[in-house]
């Protein structure tokens, strides 16, 4: 009685389940339209300090609506970090009623938004847009996929070295000029002050390792006839990696406080007065001077292995796109090119520190910002990316460059060994698994 | 919840006598004889229930058997079958094996440590006076309706590394309580047991009380010692309650998930404090895989239907109703 009882259950189980159910939630085929009244819905980044960003969005708006009498925008500010962002934006994808018109995202985040069906493709509609020549090549190609456009870069962000100039006046220390005297400098600060980090490094901090391993002629990957392969387990890349794990040293950084780290915490370390050095972007200098580090520091590009040489830095920023659910496609673009123009790019900087990406409003803010030029030093000494493909979203979200860094760091594998992991979990990514 | 799932068939069976039966070769008259109305009155309950656990059950195990990522998802990728290659992937992943290891000590600790501190803390309950008894409720029952989030944050405040209270007291500054795989996984620990000892301890003070006191005073008259009261009286007694909150126990702390990930951050550093649950949502969520994902859901469902197994098992020996 009770087996039978059981198999009726599961009978009766499998049977509602094959009437109720059919093929796993896809979004609904739901086809984008070219409304020319409505609200244009726009999701931007939740910035740490948001208020001068939504006084120039403001603006914004204030001159679309005068273009655009009809028509309402309303804006939502998302959270930037990679998972809830991640959620955020994998929610509007899949759903299309919920979605946004325009949206902000990080430049390496495109890929795999774009394979995703989430963005609109927008180089035709952007053919005509005068202001849009001003986009530097390479920073354009950052957007492009398959010859398709399919987002504007907004802002650039680069990182260079932070230093405490009074901590090193005080030791007799020069700005280090290469990687040998980066780890002399950070020794001495942490001997002599054994509360700070002789530089404050994360083993979560992905864009502030990279460029040791760029330094020292490695990379993430290799592009072979369109296909890219792992290259982060290739000599030059494990001596990078080594290079930076080094530095999380007990008279550097010790891994026990530094191993968990991410970029935010290295910034918070810095400002906080408790670190001598950290690699941070141009848009941390708010954070730097609303905290004791304020006018105690300097910056200088990070040093490479030779004296004198500059390590590669990530080209990082954000881009503006439009979805590909949008049901005002023209307002969208409209309202996207309004944002991106060279004078809400100067208002950003401005406000949020943001570099420009149009070329003539990058040299108007270089000219009249003296702090911006170590970071244009490092612009200019070359600049490189993660791998463009779908396949980055998957190896960024499954932390494979973070873990690389805190095996080694905790001393649970060694470079070799690790980058090696990390190298067929990249590749295993790139096959499409 | 098997109990209410089989109640549909049982009364979907009887109200359709017309249905051919395979193996159910039971005479016609005795059918029409057993009307079950319990059964019946059960069937609203089923109505939400199977719908509610069924469906997504459903589309859990046909995601396992499919290539679904984002792609597939909103991309306009057609989704492939793919037979049992999630699984095979799963099987073979070296940190599959090392996750279900360390989810099963951790769950078997944390089980183990609700149990000893619920039922120490019970017993304690019926010894002390009015005053000190509604003062530990209350302590109780704060931890109890304390959200996961919210005491995993303050726990996390109070082992800060450089800023945390814990960390001053002990006058280790600078250490790191996350660092290493066990210490990590032990304060992990300490805040599920935190969050659900006092489930344990509020049942098994109900049932200790609902023990006549004439059967404890005829132990003592018998000449027995409270020991032998406890483990020859008592302890039958509470049996049933026991089973229940083992069981419990068992299947919450199999499946926590908000404490590991907001004190680990996701998983630990390199991934060291990673349980299947976290590791699932990592999979599906995170790194898009969602048939992925859904492959460790499934093989979860199917170690915590082996365990529920267990229990009725168990039940239906000892001769409880279920």
């Amino acid at each position: 009685m009770k087996i039978r009882r059981w198999t009726t259950v599961a009978l009766s189980g499998a049977v509602l389940a094959a009437t109720a159910a059919c093929a796993p939630g896809t979004a609904s085929k739901k086809n984008s339209a070219d409304e020319q009244t409505g609200t244009v819905k726009v999701w931007l980044y939740d910035e740490a300090n948001r208020a001068p960003k939504e006084k120039v969005v403001a603006d914004v708006i204030a001159e679309f609506k005068a273009a655009h009498p009809k028509v309402d925008v309303q804006v939502s500010y998302i959270p930037t970090d990679a998972g809830p962002r991640a959620e955020k934006m994998k929610g509007a994808f899949n759903d299309p009623n919920s979605a946004p018109d325009v949206v902000e995202f990080g430049n390496t985040d495109l890929f795999g938004y774009a394979a995703a069906g989430g963005l609109a493709d927008i180089t035709a509609d952007l053919a005509s847009w005068t202001e849009g020549a001003d986009l530097p090549q390479d920073l354009k190609d950052t957007t492009v996929v398959n010859g398709a456009q399919f987002g504007v870069p907004w802002w650039i962000g680069l990182r260079s070295l932070y230093y405490r100039t009074d901590v090193f006046t005080e030791l007799g220390i020069k700005a280090p000029t290469s990687y040998a005297e980066l780890v002399e400098a950070a020794k001495k600060v942490r001997a002599a002050k054994p509360d700070m980090l002789g530089i404050a490094v994360g083993g979560k901090y992905t864009y502030g390792g990279l460029p040791f391993v760029w330094a020292a002629g490695g990379d993430l990957a290799a592009q072979n006839n369109g296909a890219y392969k792992a290259a982060i387990d290739s000599p030059q890349s494990q001596a990078g990696v080594k290079a930076y794990t080094d530095l999380f040293a007990k008279d550097i950084c010790p891994p026990e406080q530094c191993a968990d780290l991410t970029g935010g915490k290295t910034v918070e370390a810095f400002a906080a007065g408790k670190a001598g050095m950290a690699i941070l972007p141009n848009s941390s200098r708010s954070a730097v001077e609303a905290g004791a580090a304020k006018g105690k520091y300097a910056v200088v590009p990070l040093p490479g292995q030779t004296p004198g040489s500059i390590a590669p830095a990530f080209a990082g920023g954000n881009d503006l796109g439009v979805m590909k659910s949008s049901q005002h496609r023209t307002l969208a673009v409209d309202f996207l090119k309004v944002l991106a123009g060279k004078k809400y790019q100067l208002a950003m900087f401005d406000a949020m520190g943001n570099l420009p990406t149009l070329a003539s409003a990058r040299a108007d803010v270089v000219a009249k910002d003296p702090f911006l030029k170590p970071f244009m030093d490092t612009l200019n000494a070359g600049t490189k990316f993660v791998p463009k493909d779908a396949a980055w979203a998957k190896i960024d979200a499954q932390a494979v460059v973070p873990t690389l860094f805190q095996k080694v760091v905790t001393g649970k594998a060694d470079v070799s060994g690790a980058s090696k992991e990390a190298a067929d979990a990249m590749n295993a990514a790139f096959g499409g698994k | 919840m098997p109990a209410t799932t089989t109640s549909p068939a049982r009364a979907d069976r009887d109200d359709n006598p017309g249905r051919p039966r395979a193996g159910a070769p039971a005479a016609p008259a005795r059918r029409r004889r057993r009307i079950p109305v319990p059964l019946v009155l059960l069937l609203p309950a089923a109505v939400v229930l199977i719908p509610l656990f069924g469906y997504p059950l459903y589309q859990l195990g046909l995601l396992s058997f499919l290539d679904f990522g984002q792609e597939q998802a909103s991309g306009g990728v057609p989704a492939r079958f793919v037979g049992l290659d999630n699984y095979r992937t799963l099987f073979g992943d070296r940190q599959f094996w090392d996750v279900l290891t360390q989810t099963v000590v951790f769950a078997g600790a944390c089980v183990v440590g609700t149990l000893a501190v619920g039922a120490a803390l019970a017993v304690l309950l019926t010894r002390v006076g009015k005053w000190p008894r509604l003062i530990l409720m209350f302590a109780a029952l704060g931890a109890w309706a304390a959200p996961a989030m919210t005491g995993a944050t303050v726990w996390m405040f109070l082992f800060d590394t450089n800023l945390g209270l814990v960390n001053d007291v002990l006058g280790m500054d600078g250490h790191n309580w996350m660092y290493d795989k066990w210490p990590a996984f032990a304060l992990v620990g300490a805040v599920v047991v935190w969050h659900s000892f006092p489930f344990v301890m509020i049942t098994l003070y109900a049932g200790i009380q609902a023990i006549p006191g004439s059967v404890l005073e005829a132990a003592r008259l018998d000449g027995a010692s409270t020991w032998t009261t406890f483990r020859r009286v008592m302890l039958p007694m509470l049996r049933p309650i026991l089973t229940i909150v083992v069981i419990q126990s068992v299947i919450w702390d199999f499946k926590v998930f908000t404490q590991v990930y907001v004190m680990t951050n996701g998983g630990g550093i390199a991934g060291q404090n990673l349980t299947l649950n976290v590791y699932a949502y990592q999979k599906a969520f995170a790194a898009d895989d969602y048939s992925l994902g859904s492959a460790i859901g499934v093989v979860m469902t199917l170690i915590l239907l082996a365990v529920t197994a267990v229990y009725i098992r168990a039940l239906r020996r000892s001769g409880e109703a279920l």
